[in-house]
């Protein structure tokens, strides 16, 4: 990755896996953040709609302060952080160390079979980013 | 560090307003969403105390239309001004591509001005961007304030003090009446957009 430029052809890919894992399991919306609160991608069900942008600078803000309260209790890094509301519920990655995998997802879906899937897209994203940096 | 998607043609642009407490950031974002409401189509996010001083950062994104078939998307950052909140100015400075410096011409705020600068530069280097570098715009609010008989440094002093030398465009102002608070915003956005072209040339 130089300065922040993605190529289309690595978005297309990034933007199959976050579909083929996420979305169709049912989660309402995928965004991919770097840690300045830039958008990488945005997916989501076509249904709902979130101020995407606001949501990357708070969240990239919110991953930020946990981090630094992390370190503070002398933990390298919090690893899971998720937030449970009444309808919706929010799950935070960290891909690298510039990068942060956000899904948006309601009540039918269980915290421990988005984590699986969350991990498996992760691991292929991954991939895509690998391939192109070498 | 902009980040660019060469799918949807995007470009996004962090700028961040820092100064000292009190000076004025958050008013320059306040006005800019008043007056450019057709052009941001999200709402202001601020975070804030309850004595209404800002705790984390205020943001908001603002469409500039488009340049080369780009949508220059700027996200617009404060930071808080408290002297202890210096971790969260860290924070909110990570990736920034733009900086505006809202100094405060009171003449009782010299030194606070000075300070802070200074710390920018300091927070700038933990990211290894430099201070002479980075596209800049100093603006000298409150302008306003001698017409109601409060001591305002002269121009001159100021410029002396925090621009003798960075030499970066620098404007008199008062955010709560608006006067220049959007010359400064263009000022700063064309820097910053010439900049990352020529990054990227």
């Amino acid at each position: 990755m130089n300065y922040g430029i993605v190529s289309q052809e690595q978005l297309e890919q990034i933007d199959t896996i976050l579909a083929d894992k996420l979305i169709k399991l049912g989660v309402d919306c995928v965004i991919i953040i770097d840690m300045a609160g830039n958008i990488i991608t945005a997916k989501d069900n076509g249904e709902s709609k979130y101020d995407v942008y606001s949501f990357a600078a708070l969240a990239a803000g919110n991953f930020a302060t946990v981090d630094a309260m992390a370190k503070l209790v002398g933990e390298a890094e919090f690893s899971l952080l998720f937030h449970k509301g009444q309808d919706s519920n929010i799950h935070f990655s960290k891909i690298d160390d510039e990068l942060l995998l956000i899904s948006m997802f309601g009540k039918d879906i269980s915290l421990g079979f988005l984590r699986l899937n969350v991990v498996e897209a992760i691991d292929e994203i991954k991939t895509v980013w690998d391939t192109s940096s070498s | 560090m902009s980040f660019i998607n060469l799918k949807d043609k995007v470009v996004q642009v962090k700028i961040v307003y820092y100064g000292p407490g009190r000076c004025g950031k958050t008013t320059n974002l306040e006005y800019v969403n008043r007056k450019f409401r057709d052009q941001i189509q999200s709402e202001m996010v601020s975070l804030k105390t309850h004595g209404d001083r800002t705790l984390f950062f205020d943001f908001l994104p603002f469409d500039m239309g488009q340049i080369k078939g780009y949508d220059i998307k700027i996200q617009l950052y404060t930071v808080p001004g408290q002297v202890k909140y210096n971790a969260t100015r860290k924070l909110v400075l990570k990736g920034v591509d733009g900086v505006v410096f809202v100094a405060d011409a009171m003449e009782k705020q010299r030194e606070k001005n000075i300070r802070s600068l200074n710390q920018l530069h300091e927070n700038l280097q933990a990211y290894k961007e430099s201070i002479f570098k980075i596209p800049m715009v100093i603006q000298y609010n409150k302008v306003d304030l001698k017409d109601h008989g409060v001591p305002v440094l002269p121009t001159a002093v100021l410029r002396k003090d925090l621009n003798s030398r960075l030499k970066v465009p620098d404007l008199e102002a008062s955010a709560i009446t608006g006067y220049n608070v959007a010359a400064t915003l263009k000022k700063i956005i064309s820097s910053t957009v010439v900049s990352i072209q020529k990054k990227l040339l």
